[in-house]
């Protein structure tokens, strides 16, 4: 699914490369944690799996996708095989929860009778039914990252990044989050999470993979934060 | 691509921002009226040049001698000359007008000053050809070619006074294209900055529609359409306008130098053939500078 092949990323900007020598794979259904501090490189991995960002060396595959030699209109055709999911929700505050939803399929003109079978589905899905009609600063901080979720996974991604998505909420509503990640997960929609939250990485006891100063530390198949931090 | 997508789009981003929408709008309206004058003034003045070429003629005087003899123009040196004008590539059409003719003519220009008809003998009048130029710009052509020919006294032929008034009339002409230019350069910025601002308010909107792999054609068209909404609608306000300028007060204004022939009028039928124009480089900018606009500030 994810295949990162010595990568290195430096930006103009900096002398110290973001991303050093990386050489990640994630397979098709799994669930993986990127730690790191601040300025590991987190961001900038998942940056490239996007391509926002394409790497000064090495190959990046995303879902048969070749990044690095990807011609700039194919780039949508990528994006839209990935959901993406943020700490600070993204949300459209002018439109309503399934408004938000819909504009992720309106966008890449999926046609509105299949726009108003999914959404509702979706909602379902993520705990949402019944407020389809609110708006998004009417909702909690958890209810709003569902949001976010549903429209992330509208379009059916093969393949889910998560950007610190509980970092606003609190333990228990990330805990819910968490729970409707693994329900996604199992739907076989691989989950990429970048986390800061040592009690989830902890008690979920998934894959770990962590960045320091741009090098993968660590790679477990079922770790836990770290020892001492 | 869905439209109604897209429309909704549009709508919704000019009805956000619409102080800027309005903004822009009259400011293109005066932008595009006053390039619409300017070429309406053109026109005018295309015009007025025209009725000014059709009367400028060469007048080809004969001699006394030519003038008392051969009334007719039936012998030489008269109808060589006659022929000469009438065969020569310059020359559209050569009148021959004689003494009594002249005279004719003469008492007619004069007639409210009987006194001058009295006192004036169809003598003190030569004989002459009127030719008209095929080229009315250059009647040094006829000037240098039948100067000094037998039976030939004097060759006038207005030129210096009417180079004067065209290069005036060009000088004029000239100045309202630059304030038109300008004026141009002015709505292309404003519509520049328009497309700048509406895509800064709606990047949470862009980002996420680049973000879930929307096409940079359903990122952008919007925000193209909205520029190019507003610039036609600023474009029928500036035709509006114009109407409004020439009803209320040009046909006013000119109408004694119209009535007098110095100058044309402007027909409801110019501002006609301008508004296609005026609506096409208001569609062509605008769609031209929001694309460039967005190209160059707008990451896809």
């Amino acid at each position: 699914m994810i295949r990162l092949e010595q990568v290195s990323k430096a930006y103009k900007t900096s002398t110290r490369p973001a991303l050093e020598n990386i050489n990640v794979e994630v397979d098709k259904g799994e669930f993986v944690f990127l730690i790191g501090p601040s300025g590991s490189g987190k961001s900038t991995f998942l940056r490239l799996l996007l391509r926002e960002e394409v790497p000064s060396k090495g190959r990046v595959y995303v879902a048969n996708f070749d990044l690095t030699r990807m011609a700039r209109r194919r780039v949508p055709r990528l994006r839209q095989s990935i959901g993406c999911v943020f700490q600070d929700f993204r949300l459209l505050a002018n439109k309503t929860v399934a408004g938000n939803v819909a504009f992720a399929l309106e966008v890449i003109g999926k046609p509105r009778p299949t726009i108003r079978k999914v959404v509702p589905e979706v909602l379902e899905l993520v705990g949402l039914e019944g407020k389809a009609e609110r708006m998004p600063h009417e909702l909690s901080g958890g209810e709003q990252q569902r949001v976010a979720i549903a429209r992330a996974f509208v379009n059916r991604p093969l393949m889910l990044l998560a950007d610190e998505p509980t970092g606003n909420l609190d333990p228990d509503t990330s805990q819910d989050i968490m729970l409707l990640l693994e329900r996604i997960n199992r739907t076989g929609t691989t989950v990429l999470m970048a986390t800061h939250d040592h009690s989830i990485v902890d008690s979920m006891r998934r894959r770990v993979v962590e960045l320091d100063l741009g090098r993968v530390v660590r790679d477990d198949a079922r770790g836990v934060y770290g020892v001492g931090r | 691509m869905r439209a109604s997508f897209v429309f909704s789009e549009v709508v919704t981003g000019l009805r956000r921002n619409i102080t800027m929408t309005i903004a822009m709008i009259i400011t293109t309206a005066i932008s595009l009226a006053l390039l619409g004058g300017g070429l309406l003034v053109v026109r005018m003045i295309d015009k007025t040049k025209v009725l000014y070429q059709d009367k400028v003629e060469v007048s080809v005087f004969l001699t006394n001698d030519v003038s008392s003899s051969d009334k007719g123009c039936a012998n030489d040196p008269c109808k060589g000359l006659f022929s000469a004008l009438q065969s020569d590539p310059a020359v559209d059409t050569v009148t021959f007008e004689n003494r009594e003719q002249a005279f004719e003519r003469f008492k007619r220009i004069f007639e409210a000053q009987p006194e001058l008809v009295k006192l004036a003998r169809p003598e003190a009048l030569p004989a002459s050809f009127h030719v008209k130029l095929k080229n009315p710009d250059r009647p040094e052509v006829i000037t240098q070619s039948y100067n000094g020919r037998a039976g030939v006294d004097t060759i006038s032929d207005q030129s210096e006074f009417l180079d004067r008034f065209f290069n005036a009339l060009n000088g004029f002409r000239n100045m309202t294209f630059a304030i038109a230019l300008f004026m141009a350069i002015a709505a292309l910025l404003l519509i520049s900055n328009t497309v700048q601002l509406s895509a800064f308010t709606r990047r949470t909107e862009v980002g996420i529609m680049r973000l879930v792999g929307a096409t940079r054609w359903y990122t952008q068209l919007p925000f193209l359409l909205e520029a190019m909404v507003t610039g036609l609608i600023g474009a029928v306000l500036a035709i509006g306008l114009l109407v409004l300028l020439k009803l209320s007060f040009l046909d006013d204004v000119l109408a004694d130098p119209i009535a007098a022939g110095v100058v044309r009028s402007v027909e409801s039928i110019d501002i006609l053939l301008v508004a296609p124009w005026l609506l096409l480089v208001a569609l062509g900018i605008s769609a031209v500078t929001g694309y460039v606009t967005l190209r160059l500030y707008v990451r896809t």
